[in-house]
């Protein structure tokens, strides 16, 4: 790869790091806090390809013939223009139901509960309700209309999931919540729609059959679509 | 790289990716790489349709979601690593090393591994500054000390690994001395056993007799695409085995003592997660012990799949393939001995 083609990956990779970066493309691959890494990489590699056009006219100028003297790159460069396309072209879906039934439920034992408010429907995160209702008995949520939002997973058997998939970094490491979904069901899920759940607090759980993990369920009373949230994963972790 | 003969016009981007010494700039017949890079574009944006519809099965969705993810994540923290090593050649006299480490390498190799606190960021920034520094006259053994022991011990991991493990304080700290003691001696074996040769950075032009400005982003350009185009290698890897390996394995090995640690040690390498985020994963583990939760935060930050392509593209694939077993043993090793009296 010579320098002039050089400069055009650089420039290209810049600019499409900072078109994710400044839309909210980049929140379906990393966490939120990475954006102002994201947009000061995108910058220095677009001022790269422009010190490299830069220094390639001026050498070029002083001294015609130059190129002959200059080691080109390995042909592994030539692999950066396959992120650029994957990015640019096809910009994949944030991880959704294949990934989620494929890993173990990473829910964790909360480090403590927030109070909730006192009346009227609680709205909850998810990640925030199967806490509660795996590790503290549902204490704070019985007797209460609960909403949570997440994405349909069906398993093998059919059986149906709400999950988030929480993040720490980028979606490498994504892993999911489930939720198991019992009661009045929607009699037609498609995997991966955003639903609301509104339901109320079950004792029932179930195991992850992937990694022995809790998964608490929800009597759902009813369920509406909604569009997926900005920020696909859950990052309440990474606080 | 000696091919001499004209490229017929139809073949491909690979053929014609060495081809980009211009003896022969004029004739009108070679494509040359600005050529192939608008066609493969250009191609690409013609058949976006059936491309898409190839990518729509969920496990090619999910391969293609991690890959991206990978790289974007990545991307930021080499090219810091770029701005860092480019600055050391080019703004850092060599005697400044001279004067900061100590004179004998074998006490030159505890201190670099201490240095490694420093470099704020994961395990892409480290190779290229290690690189840099080797090139800086460095002792070799002193900066592959630096390059093992900077991702693991920083602030930042070892905050993330307090807060991802919030009963187990004393993971942090076994992190640290692990990682530490298995950086030391991989540096002074490296002084006892290794040999120079082995170590072959790809040629470089020398950056001597240009400005500082032309040296400075000459070298960003060349770090950057040559550890890019290795770092694309890894995170493809790393997407087929997180889109293709059925998690349910891990829990077969999960119960026997000695085969969890060896799994979540090949985990590791295989995951290649950034080692800012390796231990939410670990925490998540439970089904596993400590200790080979330890082996995985260990091993992982010094060698994956990721860094083995950036190793082996910085210095010379003969020293990566040496270098990357020898440390997953020792990891392990130190890992298991430090969990048996820490944790």
């Amino acid at each position: 790869m010579n320098r002039q083609a050089q400069a055009a990956v650089l420039f290209l990779l810049g600019s499409a790091l900072l078109h994710a970066g400044l839309t909210d493309l980049y929140l379906r691959y990393v966490k939120a806090g990475l954006r102002p890494m994201l947009l000061a990489a995108g910058v220095v590699l677009v001022a790269a390809a422009a010190a490299t056009v830069w220094y390639e006219w001026r050498a070029r100028r002083q001294e015609p013939g130059h190129e002959a003297h200059v080691h080109p790159e390995p042909r592994v460069s030539w692999l950066l223009v396959l992120p650029l396309l994957a990015l640019i072209l096809v910009a994949p879906p944030a991880l959704g139901s294949y990934s989620a039934l494929r890993t173990g439920t990473a829910l964790q034992q909360p480090y403590g509960y927030a109070a909730l408010p006192a009346d009227g429907p609680l709205r909850l995160n998810l990640v925030d309700y199967a806490g509660r209702a795996a590790y503290d008995h549902g204490r704070s949520l019985r007797g209460r209309q609960i909403k949570v939002t997440g994405f349909v997973a069906l398993d093998g058997k059919g059986k149906p999931y709400l999950v988030r998939m929480a993040l720490n970094c980028c979606a490498a490491d994504a892993q999911p919540v489930k939720v198991g979904l019992t009661g009045r069901i929607p009699p037609v899920l498609r995997p991966d729609t955003w639903l609301e759940v509104t339901g109320t607090y079950t004792a029932r759980r179930a195991k992850d059959p992937v990694n022995g993990g809790p998964i608490p369920f929800i009597e759902v009373s009813g369920a509406a679509p909604v569009p997926a949230p900005k920020d696909p994963y859950d990052e309440t972790w990474n606080n | 790289m000696a091919i001499t003969k004209a490229a017929p016009p139809e073949s491909g981007a690979e053929t014609n990716a060495a081809k980009t010494t211009p003896p022969e700039h004029g004739s009108g017949r070679r494509l040359n790489s600005q050529l192939v890079l608008t066609l493969v574009l250009v191609l690409m944006v013609l058949g976006q349709g059936p491309i898409r519809g190839a990518l729509a099965a969920p496990v090619m969705q999910s391969w293609m979601t991690v890959f991206v993810a990978v790289m974007v994540q990545a991307l930021p923290f080499l090219v810091l690593g770029v701005l860092l090593s480019a600055a050391i050649a080019v703004f850092v006299p060599a005697s400044f090393f001279a004067r900061a480490l100590p004179r004998k390498p074998a006490l030159a190799v505890p201190v670099a591994g201490v240095a490694g606190v420093v470099l704020p960021g994961c395990e892409c920034a480290s190779v290229p500054v290690a690189g840099a520094l080797v090139r800086r006259g460095v002792t070799p053994a002193a900066a592959l000390a630096f390059l093992l022991s900077a991702p693991a011990i920083n602030p930042i991991v070892l905050t993330a690994t307090a807060v991802a493990f919030p009963g187990d304080p004393e993971m942090v700290l076994a992190r640290l001395v692990a990682s530490l003691l298995v950086a030391c001696a991989m540096g002074w074996l490296w002084l006892r056993l290794g040999r120079a040769e082995w170590l072959r950075p790809p040629a470089r032009e020398a950056y001597d007799g240009q400005g500082r400005g032309a040296a400075f982003w000459g070298s960003v350009r060349h770090d950057v695409m040559h550890a890019g185009g290795f770092l694309v290698v890894g995170a493809m890897a790393a997407a087929t085995l997180k889109a293709v390996v059925p998690e349910e394995w891990l829990r077969l090995a999960a119960d026997h003592p000695v085969v969890s640690v060896l799994a979540l040690a090949v985990l590791a390498v295989l995951l290649s997660i950034c080692s800012e985020a390796d231990a939410f994963v670990a925490a998540s583990l439970t089904q596993f012990s400590l200790t080979a939760r330890l082996t995985f935060l260990v091993v992982g930050p010094m060698i994956d799949l990721k860094l083995f392509a950036m190793q082996a593209g910085t210095f010379g694939r003969g020293f990566a393939l040496r270098f990357a077993p020898v440390t997953f043993v020792l990891a392990i090793a130190v890992s298991v001995l430090t969990g048996a009296v820490l944790l």
